[in-house]
């Protein structure tokens, strides 16, 4: 760590609204329906509506369009193919373009007469009304010669293979520490158990959405929904060939996205291009079906935990193999094993994984990506090894809690498990729990209650962002980060107000904007630890550009000081030494006829923060581990079910979550953030999956009806807290991401209780009420 | 241009049902579900020649919307819910899927909560129909949207129209009145983002109040 640098543990050693659970900021807008999403800019002169033709096939060959019903609608404008439609300066349809795309998939719909997935975009109907361009894609024909496409890693005809690197080449595929084999052997506890995961989608309430509107030959602007403005921006104009500067994305609000926003898919170029055919504005929304083959998925997936321990249970080996699906062109599978290397103290450690290309389009991160799923295996077998020993389910999680980092050796930056066990522990009132499964009743209903831990590492990070403070004090901070609902907005304004020390409501944020400073994707956790380190280096540049006008005024009590002998505390520059001697930041601004001073800051996040050099030459599979500490926040989930017996139903009827995450940055959307993942985690648990057809390769239930998400009757009232955490080796501010690990254990969590309720251990996710029926009770 | 058959209605005259019923549904709309329903052996052009006279596709429509009748050019196949967001500029109805299944689209029509996805502005008008941005009484917010923010009641907002116009609705209905009746009867508008509890503690204060 550079300890030249200012921290907010130093310059705000009394945080003032930072933490505090103020109302969103952006609130009023969302309540009353200003808020504007990427679908929203009606105003546009000329704006026209965007439809996408999709394939019903999963495999095959377009052989021609039958356009002469389409065409003969009132209002259509065009109707572009791959026919049609003009060469891109560069497609993601080789390694190289895909790379310099930053495309999530290694093929774009609409350069081919090939089709290789169901709902692949074929052409793109463009109307005077969305009415016109929906009829017309109707009636728009494509001929198709048809194959038998491959469905899935389980399908016959799929051959498997074995990747050097998964999820898009950002992790390793195979992971040795020590000997797991030979220690799995020798272990006289050992458990082999195969788990099954259905297919998830994000779905977020906003589909993808992007309008684009050329406003010369040359420059563009597109609202696109997006959770990073810079990312859409490099992808479309290196598609383009035009510089980035002539491309600016806007994303002011976006309506959740869960990491299907997180990248440009197809859709995004293709409105482009039709606006650039029509000549005019032109508007596009993937439809809730389309949102199932439009923006990525979680994969299919089988993993294989095997699991040795002491009879005092005792971890001595994990191995772990996953199995899963991806498309033709990719290498995509999230890297479950990750989290099953680091959580618990193990010496001996494997993890590989096997991939088998499909008729799908390429699988994407999804809340937790690795984690959620992995957490999953780890977490039930660990429940599985404490029922066999009759050891608490809780204690053998302290038994084999990790006091540095396992996977690599390193100590942790900070860790508060211990304290996040033992306060769940006494909120959910865990020592009342029978430990006999099967054997707590609510009349006829059958109740359990499980737990697990979760963890979610800090990625390493960096962004940028500015901070203007006027003399009349007042200040607008500016970072091209997004919202996604997570609070950015809030939170942001928040730091700057402590930073600049001025009140909440004289501080406006500004951010979703290419012209703004860059900030990073909102994924992977990393957006309130780096643009919050980002506007607060903003804010001490603001102070350190003060100060030198300060030092040279004949005027100021600090003309002539030494500026590092001046420090600011609540908007007074004053001497270090003899507080007494110094001013307030108006009066100098005031003598020097400024009407504003602006800094700019860049905030890492992650190991580039406490070692910048070693990050940046690590490689990218290994740059969260590239400083000294591994990074990671910390929590645990309680869960209480209730299960029917005779009918399977499992409803979830307690919920308490504490985690340790660093500096809690506002304490109502934190748990908001909490509420919200545990209940994507909940879904994935009990209800989510989408089906694949295996002959045809295509969903069957591609709609909000039938591919199950909560419902508020889902839920019940859950508890939240936060630890105090201090860790000054993260970031400036002392912060680590929340939005995933909330979704992370949370399955193993309900699977381990539908267990203690019913003594049957159902290992195939969602579990559904069939699943539940169908399972026979482990015998005790 | 297209044509719609509209057995009932001459030409270019705006269409003033009086209620929403099916009935008045094909009356309004007999061509587009005379295509889908004509029986194989008659072709759709023979039976829209046979049975009826037929009108341009676009007529003008009027819309009472947050008390102020409003006029729009659209074809009848338009959906309330597009009529608001893509005819009137009014976005803050939002748009999940189109179908009946997320409840994103609600809105209020003489008083009762629906869906405007699954009807068609042609069908609403003569009636009272009431928005999110209608909602406040000029700077001051409507009780459930105060509730709403104090209680974090979303987080990207995208579902949160829909669910403040029926939170308002379910109070109204009194369809609130324990936390359980509040989930049961919240449960047809989805949040992605989950902020059911937040959601249901902001119903409650509301209700508490009523
Ligand atoms: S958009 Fe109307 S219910 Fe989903
Ligand atoms: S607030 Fe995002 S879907 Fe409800």
């Amino acid at each position: 760590m550079d300890t030249a640098e200012p921290t907010f543990f130093d310059t705000n050693p009394k945080a003032g609204v930072v933490g505090q659970p103020l109302n969103r900021v952006d609130g009023r807008d969302k309540v009353t329906g200003k808020a504007k999403y990427s679908a929203e800019f009606n105003q546009l002169p000329g704006l026209v509506h965007a439809v996408l033709k999709t394939s019903d096939v999963a495999k095959g060959r377009i052989t021609g369009f039958d356009t002469s019903a389409a065409m003969k609608q009132p209002g259509v404008l065009a109707i572009l193919t791959h026919q049609n439609l003009p060469k891109l300066a560069k497609t993601p349809n080789d390694a190289e373009g895909k790379k310099a795309i930053g495309a999530p998939m290694g093929f774009l719909p609409l350069t081919t007469d090939q089709i290789h997935y169901a709902g692949q975009p074929v052409a793109i109907v463009v109307a005077d009304t969305l009415e016109r361009a929906q009829y017309a894609a109707a009636l728009l024909k494509v001929q198709v010669a048809a194959e038998k496409p491959i469905a899935s890693y389980e399908d016959p005809q799929a051959k498997l293979f074995d990747p050097t690197k998964v999820q898009d080449g950002k992790a390793p595929a195979h992971v040795v520490r020590g000997n797991a084999q030979a220690a799995f052997a020798a272990a006289p506890v050992q458990l082999t158990h195969t788990y099954t995961h259905a297919i998830n989608h994000h779905n977020p309430m906003e589909p993808g959405a992007t309008t684009a509107h050329w406003e010369a030959p040359d420059r563009l602007t597109i609202y696109d929904a997006t959770q990073g403005v810079t990312r859409t921006q490099k992808a479309v104009s290196t598609m383009l060939g035009l510089s980035a500067e002539q491309v600016r994305v806007v994303t002011k609000y976006l309506g959740g996205g869960f990491g299907c926003k997180g990248s440009s898919w197809p859709h995004t170029i293709l409105t482009v291009q039709a606006a650039k055919a029509v000549g005019r504005p032109v508007k596009l929304s993937l439809t809730r079906p389309q949102m199932f083959t439009g923006m990525g998925h979680r994969e299919d997936q089988t993993q294989t935990l095997k699991m040795g321990a002491t009879r005092d249970g005792k971890l001595t080996a994990l191995i772990h193999e996953k199995t899963s699906t991806t498309s033709p062109w990719d290498n995509y599978a999230e890297s479950n094993s990750k989290i099953i290397n680091m959580l618990y103290a193990c010496e001996n450690f494997e993890a590989s994984y096997q991939l088998a290309r499909a008729n799908v389009m390429t699988s994407t991160f999804t809340r937790a990506p690795g984690e959620a799923p992995g957490s999953f295996a780890l977490e039930s077998s660990l429940d599985d090894l404490a029922y066999q020993l009759g050891i608490d389910p809780l204690e053998i999680r302290l038994r084999n809690y990790a006091e540095k980092d396992p996977g690599t050796g390193q100590a942790w930056s900070s860790k508060s498990l211990k304290e996040c066990y033992a306060r769940g522990a006494e909120l959910f009132g865990w020592s009342k729990r029978n430990p006999k499964a099967g054997a707590t009743r609510d009349g006829r209903l059958l109740v359990g209650w499980g737990m697990a831990t979760a963890s979610y590492p800090v990625h390493n990070s960096q962004g940028t962002a500015r901070a203007r403070l006027y003399a009349d004090g007042h200040a607008v901070v500016q970072a091209g980060a997004t919202d996604l609902g997570t609070g950015t907005y809030t939170v942001m304004t928040q730091v700057a107000a402590d930073a600049l020390f001025l009140p909440v409501d004289k501080v406006r944020f500004e951010l979703g904007d290419t012209k703004l400073p860059t900030a990073p994707n909102s994924g992977g956790s990393v957006a309130a630890g780096t643009v919050s380190s980002s506007v607060y280096m903003a804010a001490q540049d603001v102070w350190q550009k003060l100060i030198k006008v300060a030092v040279l005024d004949k005027k100021s009590p600090l003309y002539r000081a030494k500026a590092a002998d001046v420090e600011v505390k609540q908007g007074r520059l004053q001497l270090k030494n003899n507080p007494q001697k110094g001013e307030d930041f108006a009066a100098i601004m005031k003598r020097a006829e400024m009407a504003d001073i602006e800094g700019n800051g860049q905030g890492r996040y992650g190991s580039g923060y406490e070692d910048a050099q070693a990050a940046a030459n690590a490689d990218p599979a290994k740059k969260d581990q590239a400083a000294d500490h591994s990074m990671h926040s910390f929590g645990a989930h309680f869960c209480e079910v209730k299960v029917d017996p005779d009918l399977g139903t499992v409803r979830v009827t307690r919920w308490v979550s504490v985690h340790g995450a660093g500096r809690i940055l506002n304490a109502k959307t934190a748990r908001s953030q909490i509420i919200g993942g545990s209940i994507f985690g909940i879904g994935a648990a009990l209800m989510e999956g989408t089906v694949r057809d295996q002959n045809y390769s295509r969903y069957t239930n591609a709609s909000l009806a039938d591919y199950h998400i909560p419902v508020n009757a889902d839920i019940p009232e859950m508890t939240v807290e936060f630890i105090d955490e201090k860790d000054p080796h993260i970031n400036a501010m002392g912060v680590k991401g929340i939005g995933e690990i909330s979704m992370v254990g949370v399955s193993a969590a309900v699977a381990n209780a539908v267990f203690h309720a019913t003594g049957k251990r159902v290992r195939s996710l969602p579990i559904t009420p069939d699943k539940v029926l169908a399972t026979k009770p482990v015998q005790a | 241009m297209s044509t719609f058959s509209s057995p009932d209605t001459p030409e270019g005259q705006p269409v003033r049902p009086e209620d929403g019923t099916r009935r008045s549904f094909m009356k309004q709309a007999g061509g587009l579900l005379g295509l889908a329903l004509a029986p194989p052996f008659v072709g759709p052009a023979e039976r829209l020649a046979a049975y009826s006279k037929t009108v341009e596709g676009v007529t003008s429509l009027q819309l009472k919307i947050n008390g102020t009748v409003r006029s729009i050019q659209a074809e009848p196949r338009v959906t309330l819910l597009d009529a608001l967001r893509e005819y009137l500029d009014l976005t803050g109805t939002k748009k999940g899927c189109d179908h009946g299944q997320c409840g994103a689209c609600t809105v209020h029509v003489d008083g009762r909560r629906i869906n405007s996805c699954l009807t068609l502005a042609v069908m609403q008008q003569g009636k009272e129909i009431t928005t999110i941005e209608g909602l406040a009484q000029g700077d001051a917010l409507h009780p459930m949207q105060e509730a709403f923010l104090k209680h974090d009641g979303f987080q990207c907002g995208y579902c949160t129209p829909g669910q403040i116009m029926s939170g308002v609705a379910c109070v109204k209905e009194g369809h609130a009145g324990s936390d359980d009746q509040t989930r049961e009867w919240m449960s047809g508008n989805l949040c992605r983002c989950g902020a059911y509890p937040n959601i249901v503690a902001a119903v409650r204060e509301v209700a508490g109040k009523a």
